[in-house]
């Protein structure tokens, strides 16, 4: 008799607190009977007035918002009720982007794999409609002109290796796909102040979710923490999750320039203190990336425009050393006997980079560090993108490796859902984890190695290092193993 | 040894196609028969390591209540299928049920394949669509021996009505705590019964599960006679348990138990253990046909369960009533 009347009253109980959420008043007068639990229900009826959204991401930059466009397209999870706590203006306004305006600096090279999972969550078109360039070739060289490597995208029968997009458009298409879905969805334009992540009471009837604190004194619940915050990330503070990782001792400087001819190629030269990289943007434009020690960058960063175009030219031409020399008829190339054929095309002769006529934007310096959390996944919170892991510029993999992990955290939240589990549950997010670390290890291991590599002028060495070009350049199957682990297609290089 | 003839007519019931179903006339052999009768009039149980009192051997006659009297809430006049001494094995770690890495860890590493598995048997049964998040809306399932709930949680939010049932007052009790935790599972009526019971109060369902609960049951004869009782003719039953091989012997009893100790030793008897025949046939005594059989099988590497042909060790049966 006492257990049914329990149940009734918790019944009640819960009635009355999802009366609260909806705040619909044709409910409110079903529930008149349930006015006598009023007072013994009052301290958790304040508290059971904040809203409880299933997925809280902490963070809307682009894999925060892919991770929430994810969810809203696929059919198990776009039941799901997000909360986006960003206080970034914008999410808010509906701000178009000018075409006119030369490219934002900061800019991101899409890799074919992730391409395809846009186009899987129907993002892709978004981005389509503003500036974005394919380039299908790459030239990858060194100061020293003992040797170079040319990329095609048809040795690997593909059509490109990648799309070079800015910041803002991906994080806008994403926020234009989100808005489109039609799935339920808030914002928060505040920051996360505090997390509770065990139940403050055993009797409380939130003991199995999550509380956010913002910093107006707002707090709601979720069932699920997401810390997409970048690698500053409040989110993995509050959890306790600690991180391995060094800073490297050098910052990227990274700038829109302009040319004369167009480019469809991305050129990256590895100078003695760090490589430069020129992709292209669109247009007449490019980005530079470039990787140096923090005094140079400050200086670099103050110059006059024209001298820093100068200095850029140098960099990418002929200053620090010798151009290398294209593998011709009579080359001296040490591998020239393992490659059946003995003419070479024009395409893989060693190609000067286009030179650069102006600045187009302004020169930002960012320092470049190395890290990684220990765990991505605790109960109720998990880590995606820069959050989990931070790597240097070199490859451009930084952010794909987090829209990996953005779809592939909602895959996992998907099969959750579908046998019916607690998003929130560690089993679950663990699958997560064991699914994305080992390759995101793997990637920053061999990110890690390159840079180390090429930061040590030492003769021998950089013998080695040409050795390596040529021996890229040469062997097709190495090459095409390389192109295609880097679009993304091949989750471990060299093998599978 | 069971007659080939039988063991023949028991994989083809097993299997989905072709199916015909004939009235159970071959008496098994009465190997087969003494095993089940042992079973049933088993003296001395496996004394389990945390019960510190011992076990009152059953006299060898048969009694038409073996175990019942020992229930205080147990009517005299009806058999109950339960094993005492099983009872109290389950009841002595029954804060554990909610600890991942405690004693239940194997159960909930299993869940979410054997959800899997009623997933996709289910909702071809009811005919609903497996790609929603909540399939099983509108449907009355009954989750026998459901210890902490660990299996009715996740069918409750898949927005079945679920009644869950166990001879534990422990249980249920650890089960209705955390099922108050989240709001979609609080709806879940937890019930310190027994399946008998259930049949007298002429209770239906539209799919009863009785998952890894006819291993530690005195009479499993009985026990499915319950289930099938309990199930609309329109409804599923599904029965999972461990198969009575040697290769279970020597993973679920000696590697779980006493090598990896992912349970306490004397969780499991081996001699309690039904093979698929056998299953089979106990159910088409009942009139419940099996229409498909699945088994786990464990990836060390990977930690995780999956869904198998391999019904060597562990496995699950679906079946449905026959329509007469």
């Amino acid at each position: 008799m006492i257990r049914i009347s329990t149940r009734q009253w918790a019944f009640h109980r819960h009635a009355w607190k999802s009366v609260n959420r909806t705040l619909s008043s044709g409910a409110e007068a079903k529930l008149a009977g349930a006015s006598i639990e009023q007072g013994s229900a009052d301290k958790q009826r304040s508290e059971s007035n904040l809203p409880v959204h299933d997925v809280a991401i902490v963070g809307g930059g682009m894999v925060g918002m892919a991770l929430a466009c994810s969810l809203a397209k696929l059919p198990l999870t776009n039941h799901l009720n997000i909360a986006i706590v960003d206080s970034n203006p914008a999410l808010q306004n509906g701000q178009s982007i000018k075409k006119e305006t030369p490219p934002d600096p900061r800019v991101s090279t899409v890799t074919p794999a992730t391409r395809a999972l846009f186009q899987d969550v129907g993002a892709w078109k978004y981005v389509e409609e503003h500036r974005h360039a394919y380039f299908d070739r790459m030239q990858v060289w060194d100061y020293t002109g003992l040797g170079y490597t040319k990329y095609h995208a048809r040795d690997a029968n593909k059509e490109v290796l990648g799309c070079v997009v800015e910041n803002k458009v991906l994080h806008k298409s994403l926020l234009s796909c989100l808005q489109d879905s039609g799935s339920q969805h808030k914002l928060y334009p505040l920051r996360l102040s505090s997390m509770h992540l065990e139940p403050a009471s055993a009797s409380s009837h939130h003991g199995s979710l999550a509380k956010l604190e913002l910093s107006d004194g707002n707090s709601l619940y979720a069932k699920l923490v997401v810390g997409a915050d970048g690698s500053k990330s409040r989110v993995k503070e509050l959890a306790g999750i600690s991180s391995t990782g060094w800073k490297y001792s050098q910052n990227a400087v990274i700038c829109t320039v302009e040319h004369m001819e167009e480019n469809r190629c991305a050129w990256q030269r590895f100078l003695p203190n760090g490589p430069v990289a020129l992709l292209p943007v669109g247009d007449k434009f490019s980005n530079i990336v470039w990787t140096m020690d923090p005094e140079d960058s400050l200086n670099r960063k103050s110059m006059s425009e024209v001298d820093f175009v100068k200095e850029v030219n140098r960099a990418l031409d002929n200053g620090y050393g010798p151009r290398p020399k294209s593998q011709s008829f009579g080359g001296a190339s040490p591998f020239s006997w393992l490659t059946a054929k003995n003419t070479v095309s024009a395409d893989d002769c060693f190609e000067i980079p286009p030179k650069i006529t102006k600045l187009a934007s302004e020169r930002m310096v960012f320092p470049l560090s190395l890290k990684h959390a220990n765990s991505y996944a605790k109960k109720h919170v998990v880590l995606i993108g820069d959050a989990a892991h931070t790597v240097h510029p070199l490859a451009g993999q930084g952010v794909n490796m987090g829209f990996g992990d953005a779809f592939s955290l909602s895959n996992v939240i998907a099969e959750g859902i579908a046998v019916g589990s607690d998003i929130g549950e560690v089993s679950l997010l663990r699958r997560y984890e064991s699914d994305r670390k080992p390759a995101n290890l793997t990637m920053m291991a061999i990110l890690d190695g390159f840079q180390k590599a090429y930061s040590v002028d030492f003769g021998p060495l950089n013998v080695l290092r040409a050795a390596a070009f040529q021996g890229v350049q040469s062997f097709s199957p190495l090459k095409r193993n390389i192109m295609s682990y880097a679009s993304g297609e091949q989750r471990f290089p060299l093998f599978s | 040894m069971i007659p080939r003839q039988i063991l023949a007519r028991a994989r083809s019931l097993a299997r989905p196609a072709g199916r015909s179903s004939q009235p159970a006339n071959h008496y098994p052999s009465l190997e087969f028969h003494h095993k089940l009768r042992t079973r049933c009039y088993s003296e001395a149980p496996l004394p389990s390591p945390a019960a510190a009192n011992p076990v009152t051997p059953v006299s060898p006659e048969p009694p038409l209540v073996p175990v019942a009297a020992h229930l205080p809430a147990a009517d005299l006049r009806s058999k109950s299928s339960l094993n005492e001494a099983e009872l109290k094995k389950f009841a002595a770690i029954s804060e554990t049920w909610w600890d991942a890495d405690g004693p239940f860890k194997p159960l909930h590493a299993m869940n979410p394949t054997r959800l899997a598995f009623l997933r996709s048997t289910l909702c071809r049964h009811f005919g609903k669509d497996p790609c929603c998040s909540r399939p099983f809306e509108g449907l009355k399932f009954v989750d026998v021996g459901c210890g902490g709930g660990i299996l009715s949680e996740p069918l409750a939010r898949m927005g079945a009505s679920v009644t869950g049932v166990d001879a534990v007052e422990k249980n249920i009790r650890i089960a209705r705590l955390h099922a108050d935790l989240d709001p979609t599972t609080s709806s879940i009526d937890y019930l310190c019964t027994t399946a008998e019971k259930l049949v007298e109060e002429q209770r239906k369902f539209d799919a009863v599960l009785a998952l890894e609960v006819i291993e530690h049951v005195a009479d499993p004869a009985d026990f499915c006679k319950s289930l099938s009782s309990l199930t609309e003719y329109s409804g599923a039953t599904v029965i999972s348990t461990i198969n009575r091989s040697m290769r279970a012997y020597a993973t679920a009893i000696v590697m779980a138990e006493y090598v990896l100790r992912w349970l306490p030793a004397g969780t499991h008897d081996w001699s309690s253990f039904l093979t698929p025949e056998e299953l089979v046939l106990i159910l088409q005594r009942t009139s419940v046909s099996v229409q498909e059989m699945a088994g786990f099988a464990y990836n060390p590497l990977t930690g995780r369960w999956s869904l198998s042909d391999d019904v060597g060790v562990n496995f699950i049966a679906y079946a449905t009533k026959n329509r007469e």
